[in-house]
């Protein structure tokens, strides 16, 4: 346990105080974010972590990943990137140095995995592996990737095939020698297929529908773009589908100023065989689909649009470079539309094969979910999504962050969290001086605050669960 | 984009589908179809096929009439082409399909179509149905749908709305996608 909260807790426990105004669930750049403002707030607040602070950026990030927004649009609430490389992309190791360093002086506590978070009265009761805490507001901030996706035919795929995630991938090294299918033409995607190919594999990319993005567009770094030109800034509530907008896979962008653009044609020319979306797997056989061609001409419009945009927002400003368009996407004449998986080898008449080499390793680079299994409370759709309106979940004093297009589209970047959290942290306060008349009436006084158990101060007492 | 000055008219009712994607949306268990087709082999290679009744929105649904369909094989195979062949009908249904995703898309983006006509070409090597190579495959080789369409829209609108069209026609997704087919036979 860190300091603060451990003097926080000594602190709460010598005024008998037994309900904390706030608990967060996570210690990345969100949850410290909010931290941060709370804490300028006044609001008593713990943040509660699994492991370490940026932990998982510590263990569940592949080797070379960089961040894809240059370290001078890099932001938090009371920090602001002052390096000498303001045009460079932090490695993870980078990003987890500043971030241990941000959470100094937060109320954290580490090494404290959060196993169920439930109504209890006019509170919320937290059981953690490190005590039961009382809360009135909770904000959820352990992350949108905490899970990956991974489509249900991955149990067709053969036992002789190796599957990966993002979650676990670290490095080409570790993959078994033998062909490499990826699936899924995110960044995350477009980045294994194209160092997996430059260190001498035969991939194939499974591309649905994908974002594009150049690196650098007319003299600027393209996240800087969609800053000047209002973009990164759209409100959720502004948008059409906001379930669509907040399924989009990450732009097919890499944190390298060397590479002005990463797009499937690059990965053509590295050697790359391009398959339209994976449908299923049968007979040993992953079956793709044929709809690439449009998947294509659908992220071709989507950039040109974009482009447009940002043109048309630098209209007035300085001279610039010359507006620029990208080469269309190149499909295949014959895209393939089945590969055989592992040493079946199997013959199909569905459609041609690609390569030679079988392959041995899938990689699902298809997405990821934040886990709130540990969340028990009416706030999730028919599909387990959390319901919530633009972070404000629909339970009282219930918040979220760090989820995709939650309230802006800048959200799932780092230098995003700023402002939801300002809003947040806002909403929250707000509601703990709307409710603040009860919180009297229904705390209830530190009744384990010296236990033997390891850790084992808990932070007021919860009803059991019905 | 709705906002133009001139009415635009697909004959289209973009309100009623999108008052359906919302109630849909609230009642996902209205949103599940069962299609249906009822064929009778009448002689040769002649079928006859008719589509009249279907489950939708919670219940049996039915067409205003029942619709026939003869399909059969040209006289160079040696049959006496009372109807179009069968791929030919996945044709059709394509061309149908996705023409429909065209004028609804175009209707919801305030887009007046003059004219949308289609030409589709399927090539195939029917070598695999005549169990002649067992590397040909029976189906189609692959599919190109080449449309003409006049209309109040930038050449790049109309490259959107074709695009758009395809990712939500249900016919361009049966034909690029795997499907679990069951044949039973019924004593």
């Amino acid at each position: 346990m860190s300091e603060p909260a451990d003097i926080l807790f000594r602190q709460a426990g010598a005024r008998g105080e037994a309900v904390l105004d706030t608990l967060v669930i996570g210690a990345g750049h969100s949850g410290l974010a909010v931290s941060r403002l709370l804490a300028a707030r006044g609001i008593r607040h713990v943040v509660l972590e699994r492991g370490e602070v940026a932990d998982a950026w510590r263990k569940r990030r592949w080797d070379s990943l960089r961040l894809l927004t240059p370290n001078k649009l890099t932001r938090l609430p009371g920090f602001a990137y002052a390096g000498d490389d303001p045009d460079g992309f932090m490695r993870v190791a980078d990003l987890v140095a500043l971030l241990e360093e941000y959470a100094r002086g937060a109320p954290v506590v580490t090494r404290a995995e959060v196993t169920a978070v439930r109504r209890d009265g006019d509170a919320w009761c937290v059981a953690s592996t490190r005590g039961t805490w009382r809360a009135r507001t909770v904000v959820l901030a352990s992350g949108a990737a905490a899970l990956p996706c991974v489509p249900s035919f991955a149990s067709r795929v053969p036992a002789d095939v190796a599957q990966l995630t993002p979650l676990d991938y670290r490095s080409p090294e570790q993959v078994a020698p033998g062909g490499v299918l990826v699936v899924g033409a995110s960044a995350t995607g477009l980045q294994f297929a194209d160092e997996l190919v430059r260190a001498g594999r035969e991939v194939t990319l499974a591309v649905g529908e994908h974002v594009r993005m150049p690196r650098h567009y007319r003299g600027l770094d393209i996240v800087e773009w969609l800053v000047r030109a209002g973009i990164s800034d759209e409100r959720y509530d502004d948008i059409d589908d906001i379930n669509r907008g907040r399924d989009l896979p990450s732009p097919q962008l890499v944190g390298d100023r060397t590479r002005p653009i990463l797009d499937l044609n690059s990965l053509t020319d590295a050697g790359v065989t391009i398959a339209g979306r994976l449908m299923g797997v049968r007979d040993g056989v992953a079956l793709f689909s044929g709809g690439l061609r449009n998947a294509c001409a659908l992220a071709d419009l989507k950039l040109r649009r974009l482009l447009d945009a940002i043109d048309a927002s630098a209209v007035n400003g300085p001279a610039l470079p010359a507006a620029e368009r990208f080469e269309p996407t190149r499909v295949p004449a014959k895209p393939p539309l089945a590969l055989s998986l592992g040493d079946a080898r199997t013959v199909t008449k569905s459609g041609p094969g690609t390569g030679t080499t079988s392959v041995s390793t899938i990689i699902w680079a298809t997405g990821y979910r934040p886990d709130f299994s540990w969340l028990d409370a009416p706030v999730f759709d028919r599909k387990g999504r959390l319901v919530h309106d633009g972070g404000i979940v629909a339970a009282p004093g219930l918040y979220v962050m760090g989820l995709p297009l939650m309230r802006r589209r800048k959200s799932s970047f780092i230098f995003g969290a700023e402002d939801d959290a300002r809003d947040i942290t806002a909403h929250l306060a707000d509601f703990l001086a709307r409710t603040s008349g009860r919180k009297s009436a229904t705390a209830t006084r530190v009744s384990v605050w010296a236990s033997s158990r390891p850790y084992g101060r808990s932070y007021g007492r919860c009803a059991k669960p019905a | 984009m709705s906002s133009t000055a001139v009415a635009v008219n697909n004959g289209v009712n973009v309100e009623a589908l999108l008052g359906a994607r919302e109630a849909l949306t609230a009642a996902p268990e209205a949103a599940k179809f069962v299609w249906r087709a009822h064929s009778t082999w009448q002689d040769g290679t002649h079928t006859e096929t008719s589509v009249k009744k279907f489950f939708g929105l919670g219940g049996e649904q039915s067409h205003r009439q029942e619709f026939v369909y003869d399909t059969d094989h040209p006289e160079i195979f040696a049959s006496e082409d009372k109807g179009s062949t069968p791929v030919e009908m996945v044709l059709v249904g394509l061309a149908g399909c996705l023409s429909a995703g065209i004028a609804a898309v175009a209707q919801n983006r305030g887009i007046q179509l003059h004219s949308v006509t289609a030409t589709l070409e399927a090539p195939m090597d029917i070598q695999g149905i005549l169990g002649i190579d067992a590397d040909v495959r029976n189906g189609f080789d692959a599919i190109t749908v080449d449309y003409r369409i006049d209309a109040d829209a930038s050449e790049e609108d109309i490259r959107a709305l074709v695009a758009q069209s395809q990712k939500r026609s249900a016919v361009f997704d049966i034909i690029t996608n795997p499907t679990d087919v069951h044949v039973r036979v019924n004593a």
